[in-house]
């Protein structure tokens, strides 16, 4: 299903395959009609991504299709292995946490899963989290910092839960916690955004040296819909309130907010899915690279530094 | 026309501040008894009748917390910048500018020195008056400052909170808040300074979720509301009823997410005495020879 911009594209990719198979059952060369074809097929595409509103960038982040946690630690990595639970509550799907290698090197992972399909999505409830979820993430701080295992998290939610439960079981006091664990690993941690990073529930595991973000992936203090019914009180005012919250990779690296853009296949991560899986990795080993042979001190120092910086003031006239 | 001007101008400004109506007579919210404003402001904005605990003005809950005189202002020296150039009804630097105007402060949030039973403290209180004490970089940056001065001056922090949460109008920066004051706490906790948080109504989102809820001791005021995600928010999810009391401090306590609910009568006293036992601790071990072992 492609999303609603996506549809030009979609139908001239549809036009080539048809004259494709019309050339070989004729038996006739059509080869230039479909060169010519294909060359405004990448003209378009091309124009299509490059000029993507904000809004329509949230629908790709959030497309069905693009790689999720999951996909990203099956193939990017080697041998993950999945640790569950939070040896307390229980064992949260919509965080998925243990440890693998990367291009040979231990990791501890972690990844806010949402669901490929209806069923796995509600089984993930949809990537949010309970406070189980966190402690699971925090576990891993735990485990990372005792055996001087680097941390890679992939930040993919659209918030944390809000429901009874959740409150009921710290939902704040959880993030808060993980925010301050996260903060004082004394080795090695980068996030990357991978689709959503959906407010607290997201920087809870998002505190890290290196904050990379795919290219269409946003990340936000608010949904743009939750945005809208606060201020126009009309969710309908989402594309308005996604323009106005500067969400997209390019706006977070002018405000600092991510200190590297990971570019997507042409068509989006969603479209070319190995692609974005191998740029992941790339930038994964080329950042974890600069980061092992600081000191825990030092990485920790490191985190107080980038995190504090964060803002924009000017003194009082 | 003035007078109508008048009544725009003072009413909802009154309500905000502690959200007792104006007037000099009001109904309590919480017996619904007749009560006398005066009386309510003497008896800091606590129902002389029932108990019921009204919001606090800042400058209040400075007089209520610091020893008379001592309260010297560390904030109030930085303002918003509008990065984002955000723009919903209006643009967020009018909003700014009117809120600055109405309430004489730069922004949400006063910071300072204060001695509190003779405990040299750093204290920190949320306005929420001011644009719903939301926390953008101002906010953000001055509680930073405050628990960094708390550690070097070696003071212990208190904060007060009040707040719907992160500010909308600065996008991730204000996200971005709730990591610049758990990383700046831990420059108090590398000093083993106390840090008391007093959660009081209503402490909600991104304020909650970060320096709000770090307290080595969490004290809740009677009947404040304390979130991640609000009421409102929760039932449009589940699509149920709340229960009675959810999310309020007594339910939070019964909960185990905070360690007590103080009335307000009783909060400076309480905070005292946590300073006092926490500061008392055994001095750090000495080099010594290990005892031998016993068999
Ligand atoms: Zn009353």
């Amino acid at each position: 299903m492609p999303l609603p911009f996506e549809q030009p594209i979609e139908d001239l990719a549809a036009k080539i395959r048809d004259m494709r198979a019309y050339a070989s059952e004729q038996q006739i060369d059509l080869t230039e009609e479909i060169d010519a074809l294909q060359a405004r097929l990448d003209r378009l595409k091309r124009d299509t991504y490059d000029n993507l509103t904000r809004w329509q960038r949230v629908q790709v982040a959030r497309a069905p299709g693009r790689p999720t946690g999951l996909d990203y630690l099956q193939h990017a990595f080697e041998g993950f292995t999945e640790l569950h639970g939070d040896r307390t509550l229980g064992d949260d799907p919509a965080v998925v946490t243990g440890l693998a290698t990367l291009e040979g090197a231990s990791v501890v992972v972690i990844a806010q899963q949402k669901g490929r399909d209806t069923k796995e999505n509600i089984h993930r409830n949809f990537g949010m989290s309970h406070p189980s979820g966190y402690r699971k993430a925090m576990r891993m701080f735990d485990l990372a910092d005792k055996f001087r295992l680097p941390v890679v998290t992939l930040i993919d939610t659209p918030g944390a839960y809000p429901g009874l439960a959740a409150e009921e079981q710290g939902q704040a006091w959880v993030i808060a916690e993980s925010i301050r664990r996260m903060s004082e690993l004394t080795v090695p941690a980068v996030s990357v955004v991978i689709g959503e990073g959906g407010s607290g529930g997201a920087l809870a595991i998002g505190v890290a040296n290196r904050v990379l973000i795919l290219e269409n992936a946003i990340y936000s203090v608010i949904s743009p819909e939750s945005c809208a019914a606060i201020l126009w009180r009309d969710a309908g005012e989402a594309e308005r309130a996604a323009e106005a919250l500067k969400l997209t990779s390019r706006d977070l690296v002018a405000l600092g907010v991510v200190d590297r853009v990971i570019d997507e296949p042409l068509g989006g991560a969603h479209n070319d899915r190995d692609t974005a899986i191998a740029l992941v990795k790339e930038a994964l080993v080329e950042e974890l690279a600069q980061l092992t042979h600081m000191s825990g001190e030092r990485l920790r120092r490191a985190r107080y530094e980038r995190f504090r910086a964060l803002g924009r003031f000017e003194a009082v006239a | 026309m003035a007078l109508e001007r008048w009544f725009r101008r003072n009413k909802p400004t009154r309500k905000e501040e502690d959200n007792s109506p104006a007037g000099l007579w009001l109904k309590c919210d919480g017996c619904h008894a007749q009560i006398y404003r005066k009386d309510l402001v003497a008896n800091r904005y606590v129902c002389p009748e029932c108990d019921h605990h009204y919001r606090m003005p800042v400058d209040a809950r400075i007089d209520l917390l610091a020893d008379a005189g001592t309260f010297e202002r560390w904030s109030g020296h930085i303002q918003a910048q509008d990065p984002l150039e955000f723009e919903d009804t209006q643009p967020y630097t009018e909003r700014i500018e009117k809120a600055q105007k109405k309430h004489g402060r730069p922004d949400a949030i006063v910071t300072g020195a204060a001695e509190l039973d003779g405990h040299a403290v750093a204290l920190v209180v949320m306005d929420f008056a001011f644009l719903g004490g939301s926390m953008g970089s101002v906010v953000g940056e001055e509680i930073a400052r405050a628990a960094e001065r708390a550690a070097e001056e070696g003071r212990s922090l208190v904060a007060v909170t009040a707040s719907g949460g992160a500010r909308m109008q600065e996008g991730a920066l204000s996200l971005m808040q709730m990591a610049k004051t758990t990383v700046a706490l831990g420059a108090l906790a590398e000093r083993r300074l106390p840090y008391v948080s007093v959660l009081t109504d209503p402490t909600t989102g991104g304020v909650t979720a970060s320096f709000a809820t770090l307290g080595d001791v969490i004290f809740a005021e009677p009947g404040a509301l304390i979130s991640f995600a609000g009421p409102r928010v929760i039932q449009q999810t589940i699509r149920q009823d709340l229960p009675e009391g959810f999310q309020r401090a007594e339910f939070l306590l019964q909960k185990g997410m905070v360690d007590d609910v103080v009335k307000r009568s009783a909060l400076k006293g309480r905070v005292a005495q946590v300073l006092k036992l926490l500061t008392a601790g055994l001095p750090e071990p000495t080099l010594e020879a290990p005892r031998a072992a016993t068999v």
